[in-house]
C-alpha cells in the first residue's frame, strides 16, 4: 500500500515538473505545542496563497512526546513525518546519522548569512546546515519591576547568584501567594535540567572530566544544587518539583512569582494578552558566580526534514518559508514586533521597530554570552552549554532530573540525589563504552 | 408506623446516595463548567469562577487550532471498526466453547485472557517496525486490527460467558428439528444471545475510544482519533485551564453520552457470567 | 452429546480466534526477546550481540525494585479501594430511593472518561497546589495547601485509577445483588438474624463470583497502568511512582535503549504470567464451582 502510495507520488512529482500541475502534495509537520508554533498555524493562509499545491498538516505535540515520537520514526525510518520541530541537542546527532536532508541549497533570498553565528553553528555539521531556525532563545532573569522598587532593590544588568537571593528573599510574600522566584523543577533533560545544567556552568560544575568520569561526586555540584533547594524551599511556590516551562509561565502570568529564570522566549508571554502583570515586567542576564560563565542556555527550536521524506521540495519550500524574514514580517503586521520569532537574524535586531521591544536587546546579549564549544569553566570533553551533546545523554539526564526532582520535593536528600545520580549516570557511561 | 419508618429510611438513603453520586461525577461536571469560562476566568477560586460570565471562546480556539470532526470521525471509525471485527471473530469461537466445550476449553480461555497482560510499551518498537513494513502506520486500517487483537480476549470471554446461560436443551430441540449448524446458530442462538452480544459490543467500543497508548504511538495525523487530539492540550503554553476543559469535554462527550443512553444494555452484560 | 461432526465443526470456529492471539503473542514477543539480546539504541548506528548485559543493567538497578513494588501496591491500592467502596456503593444503591436513574447516571460516568483526560484534569483542576480546587478548599479553611503530586505521587495516582475503576466494580456488584434471592433475605430477616449475619451469611457468599470476575479484569488492566503516570508525575519524583510499564517505557523511549527496555518488557511479561498464574487458579476455581 505504502509502495503504491509512493510510486502515485512519484508519478506526481513528475507531472509536476512536466508542467501538468495536478494533484496537491500533503506535507505533515511534527511541532511542539508552545506559543510560536501555535501562531504560526493561524498564518497558514500566506503560505497556501504562496504555494497553492501544497497542503500541510499539523501535528502538535508537548515537547517530550513530540521528541520520542519524532526519533522513533526518524530512527526506524517509519517516513510519517516530512518536517521535524527539533533543537539544537538532536540536530549535530541526526545530521551527523545521515537522517536528515542538508539546506545548504535553501534560496538565496532566504539569506543563510543572515542567521545569528552562534545559533547556525549549533546547526550545522561539518559545513553542511541540517536545520533551520524557527527561534533561538537563551535564558534570562524575568522579573517584577514593581516588587523590587517596593521592596526597595534594584536589579543589576548582570546580577549575580546572591544579588538573586536576596531579592527572592525580599519579594516573597507566602501570605498573599507572592513567591519570590520561580524555577523549574520537573523531571526531564529539557525541563530541569536544562536549567540546572546550565546553572552548574556558572558554578564551575561540569557533568564529566576530561576521561568522561561523573562529576557528581563533586563539590562545585554540591554548591549548585544545595544553592537550589534553599532558593526554592525558602521563596519557591508549592508543588515546584511539577513546574515545568509551561506551568511556571502559568503562574508568572498570574503573577505569582517575583522572578523567573527560563528562556528568554517566554518574555513575549509575560508581556503578552494573558498576563496579569505585563506592564511591571523588567528583564536581567542570567546570574553568575564571577567564575566567568553565566547560567544561561542555548536552544533554538529548527525545522528539519527526515531524509526519508518523499516530499523534499515541498518540504523545503515550507522551511524556508516558516524562517524566513518574510514570516517574522508577516508576524509583526498582524500580531505585532513583540510577537516575532525571535533570536534567529542578526537582521532582527538591526531593525528599529524591533529595538524598541523591551526585551530584545537582553534577548540578543543573552544568547551572544552563551558558547556551546565551551560551555564550563573547565576544559571538558563534551560540547552544548544546558545538555551534553551525545546520544545518550537525554536517557541518564532524565533519570538524573528524577533525582534531583525528588530532593526538591523533599522525598530524598541532597546527598542521596547526588550519589544516586553519579551511580546511575556512571552506569550508563560504562554500558556506553565511554568508561572503559 | 412502619410506612413512616421506610419514607425516613428512603429519604436518608436518597440523600447519601446523591451526595456520593454527586461527588462522584464532580471532576467531570467541574470540566465541563470550566470550559465555558474564559482564561482569566477558569483560575480564579471555586465560588467566584461561578458567578463569572459563560463563553464559547475557548470551544471557537480549540476548534480553530483542531479540526474536531476528523479526530472525531477516526475515534468513530476505529473503536466501531475494531468492535465489528472482535465480534465477527469472537461469536463463533465463544459458540464453540460454550456448546462444544474440551478438556482444554477453560485453559485455552485463561491463555486467551493472559495475552492481554503483556505490557505494550514492551513490544512497541516491534510493532513499529512491522507496522512500518506493512505501510500501516498513521492508517486506520493497522489500528483496526491491533484495537481488535488488544479487546478480543475481554470479547471472547464476554461472549463465552453468556452463551453459556443459554439453556443447551434448547439448541438440542432445534438440531432434533433437523436444523443445520448455521441455522442453529442464525435463527436459535442469536435472537438470545442478541443482549450479550450488544453489551459486549458496547463495552469494546469504549475500552477502544479510550485506548491510550497504541492510538498515540501508531498515529500521526490522518488516522489520529480524539486521544491525539486531546494530547496537543497536555501542557500548552500559558494559562490552559478553560482550553483544557474544552477539549476534554468534546473528547470524552461523545461516548459518554453513548454510555449514558445504553447504560442498562451495558449493565447486563458487565456480568461475565458472576451471576446465575 | 457432541457428534464428531460438530466437534470439527468447532475446532473450525474456534481456531481463528487462537490462531490471531497466537500470532500476536507470539510474534511481538519473540521480537522482544531477540531484541533483549542485543545492543541496540536507536541513537546508535548498528545492533551487536549483547549476551545478558540487558538483563543485568535493567535488573540490578535500583529503580527496577522501586518499580516493582510500585507495581504490586498500584495494583492491589486501587483493588481495595474499589472492591470495598464498589461494595459499598452496591449496597446502597440497591436501596429504595427517588431518582435512582439519576444516581447510577452519576456513578458510572468516569468510567466512560479517557485515562489522559482523567489524569489532566485531576491533576491540573484539583490537585495542582496553587490553582486546583484542593488547594482553592484548603486557603478557604485557613489551611496550607497540600502539594499531592509531590508528596504523595502513588498514593495520587492511585485515587485517580481508583475513581475510573469504581464504577465498573460497583455496577458488576450491583448486578449480583440484585439477582439476589429476595425470598430467602426475607425469609433469615423473619427468623430474627440481623443486618450483618444476613450481610456475612447470605450477601457475601453470593458476591464471591462477581468479587473474583472484579479483581481479575481490573487486575489485567491496572498492571499496565501507563498514560496517567505519563500525564502526572512521569514516574517521579525520583521514581516513587514509577511502575514497571513505566520503566520499561523510559528505557526503550526516553533513553531509547530498545536491548534494555526489552529486556524490561520481558521483566514485565514473566511477572504479568505469575499474576496471572495465581489469578487463573483463583479465578478457575471460583468460576466453574
Amino acid at each position: 500500500m505504502n509502495m503504491t502510495l509512493r510510486a502515485l507520488l512519484g508519478a506526481t512529482a513528475l507531472l509536476t515538473l512536466a508542467g501538468v500541475a495536478t494533484a496537491e502534495t500533503t506535507i505533515t509537520v511534527a511541532t511542539v505545542n508552545n506559543g510560536d508554533m501555535i501562531r504560526m498555524q493561524g498564518l497558514m493562509d500566506d503560505f497556501y496563497a504562496k504555494y497553492p499545491d501544497i497542503k500541510v498538516e499539523w501535528v502538535t505535540l508537548e515537547e517530550n512526546v513530540l521528541r520520542q515520537k519524532v526519533t522513533t520514526d526518524i530512527a526506524t525510518k517509519g517516513g510519517q513525518f516530512d518536517v521535524l520541530t527539533i533543537g539544537t541537542y538532536e540536530v549535530p546527532i541526526w545530521g551527523k546519522a545521515g537522517w536528515l536532508v542538508g539546506l545548504n541549497d535553501l534560496p538565496e533570498a532566504w539569506d543563510k548569512a543572515d542567521l545569528l553565528p552562534a545559533i547556525a553553528g549549533g546547526l550545522t555539521v561539518d559545513g553542511e546546515l541540517y536545520a533551520a531556525p524557527f527561534y533561538g532563545e537563551s535564558s534570562m532573569v524575568m522579573y517584577r519591576k514593581d516588587l523590587m522598587d517596593a521592596a526597595g532593590l534594584t536589579m543589576p544588568d548582570a546580577p549575580t547568584w546572591a544579588d538573586i537571593k536576596t531579592a527572592a528573599a525580599a519579594m516573597t510574600d507566602k501570605s498573599k501567594e507572592q513567591y519570590g522566584i520561580c524555577l523549574r523543577g520537573k523531571a526531564g533533560w529539557g525541563e530541569n535540567m536544562a536549567f540546572l545544567t546550565a546553572m552548574s556552568n556558572s558554578f564551575g560544575a561540569k557533568w564529566f572530566d576530561e576521561n568522561w568520569n561523573p562529576q557528581f561526586d563533586q563539590q562545585p555540584w554540591k554548591d549548585t544544587l544545595s544553592f537550589y533547594l534553599d532558593l526554592m524551599n525558602e521563596y519557591g511556590p508549592p508543588g515546584a518539583s511539577n513546574n515545568g516551562f509551561n506551568e511556571n509561565l502559568a503562574l508568572m502570568q498570574q503573577g505569582h512569582c517575583g522572578m523567573w529564570i527560563d528562556a528568554t522566549v517566554a518574555a513575549s508571554f509575560v508581556t503578552g494578552k494573558d498576563s496579569t502583570v505585563a506592564d511591571k515586567m523588567a528583564f536581567a542576564l542570567a546570574p553568575d558566580n564571577g567564575l566567568g560563565k553565566r547560567g544561561n542556555w542555548l536552544w533554538a527550536w529548527s525545522l528539519a526534514i527526515p531524509a526519508g521524506s518523499a516530499k523534499v521540495d515541498a518540504a523545503k519550500a515550507f522551511v524556508a518559508w516558516a524562517t524566513s524574514k518574510e514570516y517574522t514580517e508577516l508576524v509583526a503586521s498582524k500580531e505585532g514586533w513583540a510577537n516575532v520569532p525571535p533570536g534567529t537574524r542578526t537582521s532582527l535586531y538591526a531593525n528599529a521597530e524591533y529595538q524598541k521591544v523591551p526585551f530584545a536587546k537582553m534577548t540578543l546579549d543573552s544568547i551572544n554570552s552563551a558558547d556551546p564549544t565551551k560551555p564550563t569553566v573547565d576544559a571538558v570533553p563534551y560540547t552544548g552549554v544546558q545538555f551534553v551533546a551525545i546520544p545518550e545523554f537525554q536517557g541518564f539526564a532524565t533519570a538524573v532530573g528524577q533525582q534531583f526532582s525528588a530532593a526538591l520535593a523533599g522525598t530524598t536528600s541532597l546527598d542521596d540525589a547526588l550519589a544516586a545520580a553519579q551511580e546511575l549516570t556512571k552506569t550508563e557511561m560504562t554500558k556506553a563504552g565511554y568508561i572503559k | 408506623m412502619a410506612r413512616k419508618t421506610t419514607q425516613t429510611r428512603k429519604a436518608v438513603v436518597t440523600t447519601i446516595a446523591w451526595i456520593i453520586g454527586f461527588l462522584i461525577f464532580f471532576p467531570i461536571l467541574w470540566t465541563i463548567l470550566m470550559s465555558f469560562k474564559s482564561e482569566g476566568d477558569a483560575i480564579k477560586a471555586p465560588l467566584a469562577m461561578l458567578s463569572t460570565p459563560w463563553t464559547l471562546e475557548s470551544y471557537g480556539e480549540v476548534q480553530a487550532r483542531s479540526n474536531y470532526l476528523r479526530f472525531f470521525m477516526n475515534s468513530v471509525i476505529i473503536s466501531l471498526g475494531s468492535t465489528i471485527l472482535a465480534l465477527v471473530i469472537a461469536i463463533p469461537a465463544a459458540w464453540s466453547m460454550a456448546f462444544v466445550p474440551g478438556k482444554r476449553t477453560k485453559d485455552l480461555l485463561m491463555w486467551m485472557l493472559s495475552t492481554k497482560m503483556m505490557p505494550a510499551v514492551g513490544v512497541l518498537v516491534p510493532m513499529y517496525l512491522m507496522f512500518r513494513d506493512f505501510g500501516l502506520l498513521d492508517t486506520r486500517t493497522g489500528l483496526v486490527v491491533i484495537l481488535t487483537l488488544i479487546n478480543l480476549p475481554i470479547v471472547v470471554w464476554m461472549l463465552y460467558t453468556y452463551f453459556k446461560e443459554i439453556p443447551g436443551e434448547i439448541l438440542e430441540a432445534a438440531r432434533m428439528d433437523g436444523a443445520s449448524l448455521r441455522s442453529e446458530i442464525l435463527y436459535v442462538l442469536t435472537p438470545m444471545a442478541v443482549p450479550g452480544i450488544a453489551s459486549t459490543m458496547l463495552l469494546n467500543i469504549i475500552l477502544a475510544w479510550n485506548e491510550a497508548f497504541w492510538t498515540l504511538q501508531l498515529t500521526t495525523s490522518d488516522a489520529a482519533p480524539l486521544t491525539q487530539f486531546i494530547a496537543s492540550y497536555s501542557s500548552p503554553e500559558g494559562l490552559f485551564y478553560a482550553k483544557l476543559s474544552a477539549a476534554s469535554t468534546m473528547a470524552i462527550a461523545p461516548i459518554l453520552i453513548l454510555g449514558w443512553f445504553s447504560q442498562k444494555q451495558l449493565v447486563r452484560g458487565l456480568t461475565f457470567g458472576a451471576v446465575k | 452429546m457432541a457428534t464428531a461432526h460438530s466437534r470439527t465443526a468447532a475446532r473450525l470456529m474456534v481456531s481463528p480466534a487462537v490462531i490471531l492471539l497466537f500470532l500476536w503473542m507470539i510474534v511481538p514477543l519473540g521480537m522482544t526477546i531477540y531484541f533483549s539480546f542485543l545492543r541496540y539504541n536507536l541513537l546508535q548506528p548498528g545492533t551487536s550481540f549483547a549476551g545478558f548485559d540487558n538483563y543485568y543493567y535493567f535488573l540490578t538497578q535500583a529503580a527496577f525494585w522501586d518499580a516493582l513494588w510500585n507495581t504490586i501496591t498500584l495494583v492491589v491500592g486501587v483493588l481495595i479501594i474499589t472492591v470495598f467502596g464498589g461494595i459499598a456503593l452496591a449496597l446502597l444503591l440497591d436501596q429504595p430511593m427517588w431518582g435512582q436513574g439519576i444516581v447510577r447516571v452519576m456513578v458510572i460516568a468516569p468510567f466512560f472518561v479517557m485515562p489522559t483526560v482523567s489524569a489532566l484534569v485531576w491533576k491540573n483542576m484539583f490537585m495542582n497546589p496553587v490553582n486546583g480546587m484542593f488547594a482553592h478548599i484548603a486557603k478557604a479553611l485557613g489551611l496550607q495547601p497540600y502539594d499531592f503530586l509531590a508528596h504523595a505521587p502513588l498514593a495520587s495516582i492511585i485515587l485517580i485509577v481508583a475513581w475510573a475503576w469504581l464504577p465498573f466494580s460497583t455496577l458488576i456488584l450491583l448486578t449480583a445483588l440484585q439477582s439476589l434471592d429476595r425470598e430467602q433475605q426475607e425469609a433469615a430477616e423473619m427468623d430474627g438474624a440481623s443486618w450483618l449475619s444476613r450481610f456475612w451469611y447470605l450477601t457475601v457468599p453470593h458476591l464471591t463470583r462477581s468479587i473474583t470476575v472484579v479483581i481479575l479484569i481490573q487486575t489485567i488492566f491496572l498492571l499496565s497502568v501507563f498514560a496517567e503516570i505519563l500525564v502526572t508525575t512521569n514516574g517521579g519524583p525520583g521514581t516513587a511512582s514509577t511502575n514497571l510499564p513505566y520503566l520499561v517505557y523510559a528505557q526503550s523511549l526516553l533513553s531509547f535503549d530498545v536491548g534494555g527496555g526489552s529486556a524490561g518488557g520481558i521483566a514485565a511479561v514473566i511477572l504479568a504470567n505469575i499474576v496471572a498464574f495465581f489469578l487463573m487458579r483463583m479465578i478457575g476455581k471460583n468460576l466453574d464451582a
